[in-house]
């Protein structure tokens, strides 16, 4: 399964401020009822955009200036709570190709690798700049370049970091392990056979 | 020597390195449910693989049931097409699957310690982030997304990192009224939303080796909630105790030589941690969480706090909870009214969760205007409790009996918050919008708790309700 190789996302940028946002906010449990991962993208955040809308505000991911936007911003520990894919998946099929943050929660961001969707880590102050860019010019395209671990908006390049072996699996395009784990099959089955509760 | 029961269990279990660099280790127990599982056998189908250990995947049904009116069809079209998914990928699939008419189903962190499958020096999988309570059997127990369901099915494996082992030692005995509930709202507390992150957390010290199999996975099932996507307890003669007899549990010669093996799993006692921290027993206190992430927590005696009182890097985090929550900062947590009570989930539904509470709650009302309903873990649990009577106590006083299932854990079935009602729960997660209304309030805290708030109308101390000492 030949996959491609992510080394750059190019995009527009909007910014999804606060910390710990959880599963149950970027996806509510209730529109999981579901047995394909189709159509979640239009319930990524969904309360969070209705309460601001009944509030006579605007969320970002609503927001006029931002739509179309594939790199979303946000604070520390992102992505918290649940293993749920459908979370990623929501945010992959709302049109998002990467994530920048100031840390990410584990099963989220393995989820979200092997999506294909780079989740990379800036600092708080270099967050708050970009989002103070995208805000002064939201059509200007951030690039986001693996190679060199950082992103790029009007001439400014902000670093970046992401966990070694995440960087390696995307810039390889081996983000999804499948292939690579069932090239071990031989493998699995001789360990396997010597753990008694493997036994049929 | 010298190794920590992670070291030798991922030790045992590792199929190779892959490419990048990542463990290919091999997942001995698949356990899988009616939410995260259907569009992995799409993957699979997609992909043209096959289930490659089918019996080593459990399947239960839990998110969606309904837990009061139970035939089918569900009045809900989508819940009732997720159950017929999960049936028929099952029966295709050769997996064993423990169905409503089976008398068996249940919460699947409930269910895998039940029937016995959940084995100490095992690694299991489940696309459910609790699944570390069944580290408490001194497994190495992961939640998973939907990609590795798929790869776990297809391959047994999935590609991992070793995570760091954070040692968590608590010691010395909990007060009375004091329970392995506040043993953990007190951890993340401590340490945390995210400080787990990256490490697998060992619970340990007197106060663990005091604790029943039930307490354990209390405090494992909510390891992810302080970020640690593992958590675990090593095994002991309690977990062998409570694995004694149980359907997939080694019978005969095979139970001896099972033992052994299990034994020397646990850690050794010169193991090397990454980090240990220590707490001790006497200063947890009934635990209650004010905001919305469990990591908000004071005891029931505190005051609720001040968003300027929290490090300023959870400032607005504090004060998003506040305004949330409708709570008043400086004003005392206890007395706050309570709409709903709910008892129930993979962290407090078990039997002796059960039996704590009814004991307490004989012959005590619910207080008017509160909606306070039990939700047996899992049918084995509920058909236990109904032969003790206990059923009956928490009838008479007023609670509603259902059916077992995830319920208002999570909303996805018709048991939800209606607009902003509080609900005092004995769950592990008070996200906005949990308990399946989104301006809804949820207040975290042990069984007995929950009891003393259905009872008293209000946040209380369970210990001035029931007369604990
Ligand atoms: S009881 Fe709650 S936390 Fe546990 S598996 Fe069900 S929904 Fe998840």
């Amino acid at each position: 399964m030949a996959l491609e190789k992510i080394t750059q996302v190019a995009g527009r940028g909007v910014y999804v401020p606060g910390e710990d946002l959880d599963t149950d906010r970027i996806i509510p449990a209730r529109f999981m009822k579901c047995i394909t991962f189709d159509g979640l993208g239009e319930f990524a955040f969904y309360d969070a955009r209705s309460f601001a809308k009944a509030d006579g505000q605007v969320h970002p991911l609503d927001d006029e200036r931002f739509q179309g936007a594939s790199i979303l911003l946000s604070g520390s520990n992102f992505g918290c709570g649940s293993s749920r894919e459908h979370a990623p998946q929501a945010l992959y099929r709302f049109g998002i190709r990467a994530i920048v943050a100031e840390s990410f929660a584990e099963i989220f961001f393995g989820n979200s690798i092997t999506l294909g969707m780079p989740c990379v880590i800036a600092s708080s102050e270099d967050i708050r700049a970009i989002a103070a860019l995208i805000e002064s010019d939201p059509a200007a395209v951030l690039t986001l370049d693996l190679t060199e671990k950082k992103i790029s908006i009007a001439d400014t390049d902000f670093p970046v970091t992401i966990a070694a072996h995440a960087h390696e699996a995307l810039v390889s395009g081996k983000w999804d392990a499948i292939a690579d784990l069932l090239e071990g099959l031989d493998a699995v089955k001789s360990r396997a056979n010597v753990l008694p509760y493997m036994a049929a | 020597m010298s190794k920590t029961l992670l070291d030798k269990v991922w030790e045992a279990h590792t199929v190779r390195t892959l490419p990048n660099g990542a463990t290919q280790l091999l997942i001995g127990t698949h356990l899988i449910h009616e939410v995260t599982s259907p569009q992995a056998f799409g993957m699979l189908r997609d992909l043209g693989l096959k289930v490659l250990y089918p019996h080593r995947t459990f399947a239960t049904v839990d998110h969606i049931v309904p837990t009061d009116e139970r035939v089918e069809p569900f009045s809900d079209d989508l819940a009732d097409a997720m159950i017929k998914a999960l049936r028929q990928n099952c029966a295709e699939n050769g997996i064993t699957f423990f169905d409503l008419p089976t008398g068996k189903q249940g919460i699947v962190h409930i269910v895998g310690p039940e029937q016995g499958i959940t084995q100490p020096g095992t690694t299991i999988a489940c696309g459910d982030s609790h699944t570390s309570t069944h580290g408490a059997f001194g497994a190495i127990a992961f939640g998973i997304g939907t990609s590795q369901v798929r790869d776990v099915l297809a391959t047994q494996t999935m590609a991992l990192h070793k995570p760091k082992v954070r040692r968590v030692e608590v010691n010395g005995k909990l007060a009375p009224g004091v329970y392995a509930k506040d043993v953990i709202l007190h951890i993340i507390r401590k340490l945390g939303v995210n400080g787990g992150l990256g490490y697998a957390y060992e619970f340990a010290g007197s106060t663990f080796d005091a604790f029943t199999q039930e307490e354990r996975m209390t405090v494992c099932n909510m390891s992810i909630e302080g970020g640690a996507r593992v958590g675990y307890v090593n095994p002991d003669n309690t977990t062998f105790e409570y694995l004694k007899g149980r359907p997939f549990a080694p019978k005969g010669a095979d139970w001896d030589a099972a033992v052994a093996r299990w034994k020397a799993t646990a850690s050794d006692a010169d193991a090397k941690y990454d980090d240990v921290v220590t707490y001790n027993a006497a200063d947890i206190a009934p635990t209650v969480t004010w905001g919305i992430n469990p990591g908000q927590a004071i005891f029931i005696h505190e005051k609720v706090p001040f968003a300027s009182e929290v490090p300023e890097k959870d400032r607005a985090t504090a004060e998003e909870a506040l305004a949330h929550m409708h709570l008043k900062s400086g004003a005392p947590i206890k007395g706050t009214k309570v709409d709903v009570a709910f008892l129930g989930s993979c962290t407090n539904g078990r039997l002796s969760d059960l039996q704590e509470v009814a004991r307490h709650i004989k012959g005590r009302k619910v207080r008017e205007g509160v909606k306070a309903i039990v939700v047996p873990g899992s049918q084995g649990v509920a058909s236990v409790a109904e032969s003790m009577g206990l059923a009956e106590i928490f009838r008479n006083a007023g609670f509603e009996w259902r059916g077992a299932g995830c319920s208002m854990c999570l909303g996805m079935n018709p048991d939800k918050l209606v607009g902003d009602q509080l609900c005092a729960s004995s769950s592990n997660r008070n996200f906005k919008g949990r308990q399946g209304s989104p301006t809804g309030r949820t207040v975290l805290m042990s069984p007995l708790m929950v009891a003393a708030a259905a009872v008293t109308g209000e946040i209380s101390d369970a210990r001035e309700v029931f007369g604990v000492k």
